[in-house]
């Protein structure tokens, strides 16, 4: 099936899930738990939206994907 | 100054001067200006993970011990920025959000019909709001009606550098807000972020005039001074503004022939 994951068409097996879609793009790193704890300690830094909805980390490999869907998976960088 | 820290939604941020990450040339100058600035509190854009990316900037507020205040940068609608607040949360574990909904590429101002509107949905959502908003008194109102955290007027658009342009609105909206003021973009050198704190502002939001100074590092310590400085004079009252000299030394007892002393 096909999805546009961050604006662009990916071929993906029927039945994948949003964290195997993640995982393509962001590598192991994006699918990593929380990170260290402390001051400026971040859980991961990668979210995901699946058409306009985000979809918790906690749900993502239950989540799967349909032909067509949208998701976008974002990071922090500089800015602002 | 003991017991004179910056206070949002009741928690304690260790500085007054809030620094934005946008416009540095490098990870390695950003954290040199970063430590040099003293913030407490930084700012970071949401965006599509790009694979081929070396160096993240979590990664050096995380050395820094910094915290993270996403944005919502290049949102020009209440419904934009409020996904991107969410996926921010989901992403950083903060539900403070920076929020900026801009009405145009060309003036980067904010549109205060959306501001307003993705402000209620934050707030009724949870989040701690800070708003980027136009220095407009009767907007900044509202946005602490809607029950934002802190209201943050721009000095001027954002990275222009031309200081503070309405000083008396600033004013305005300091005498009245019952949030922390944050003086947010604009500014171009430290006399301005004397100058915000001088009128009043709890603290001010800069980036551009250190990330794209010569000097980066240099200009967040002149940031740095400048905020303690214009904080200090705000509490120390100035003098008022004379139209004639006013002599500090006295007249009596003077000597033959002096004619006028100062």
């Amino acid at each position: 099936m096909k999805v546009i994951i961050n604006g662009r068409p990916h071929e993906l097996p029927e039945g994948a899930s949003v964290a195997d879609a993640v995982g393509g793009v962001t590598g192991p790193a994006g699918l990593a738990g929380p990170g260290p704890a402390g001051p400026g300690a971040v859980p991961g830094g990668v979210a995901a939206a699946l058409n306009d909805e985000v979809v918790r980390r906690s749900e993502w490999a239950a989540t799967t994907l349909k032909e067509a869907d949208r998701l976008e998976v974002l990071t922090a960088v500089q800015g602002g | 100054m003991d017991g004179d820290a910056l206070v949002i939604a009741g928690e304690e941020i260790g500085s007054r001067l809030i620094m934005g990450t946008g416009g540095a040339p490098s990870m390695s100058v950003l954290r040199e200006a970063l430590v040099a600035s003293g913030t407490a509190l930084t700012t970071v854009a949401m965006r599509r993970v790009d694979p081929s990316a070396r160096g993240s900037v979590l990664d050096v507020l995380s050395e820094c011990g910094i915290r993270v205040l996403p944005n919502t940068a290049g949102c020009f609608t209440a419904g934009e920025a409020v996904l991107t607040a969410k996926l921010a949360r989901e992403a950083l574990g903060t539900d403070w959000v920076k929020l900026e909904v801009i009405a145009d590429e060309h003036t980067l101002l904010p549109d205060p019909i959306e501001l307003v509107d993705a402000a209620e949905q934050l707030v009724e959502d949870g989040f701690v709001v800070l708003p980027y908003t136009n220095d407009d008194p009767v907007l900044a109102r509202r946005l602490e009606q809607a029950g934002c955290a802190a209201v943050m007027p721009l000095g001027s658009p954002i990275g222009s550098g031309l200081g503070i342009r309405n000083p008396h609105n600033i004013e305005l909206i300091v005498e009245r807000a019952g949030v922390p003021v944050i003086l947010d973009a604009g500014l171009g050198t430290a006399s301005d972020a004397a100058r915000a704190m001088e009128l009043g502002c709890d603290a001010v939001l800069l980036a551009t005039a250190v990330t794209r100074a010569q000097s980066p590092a240099r200009m967040a310590a002149a940031m740095r001074h400048a905020v303690e400085a214009g904080r200090l004079a705000r509490g120390a009252g100035r003098i008022p503004m004379r139209r004639y000299a006013q002599a500090s030394s006295p007249w009596e007892g003077i000597g033959t022939g002096a004619t006028l002393t100062s």
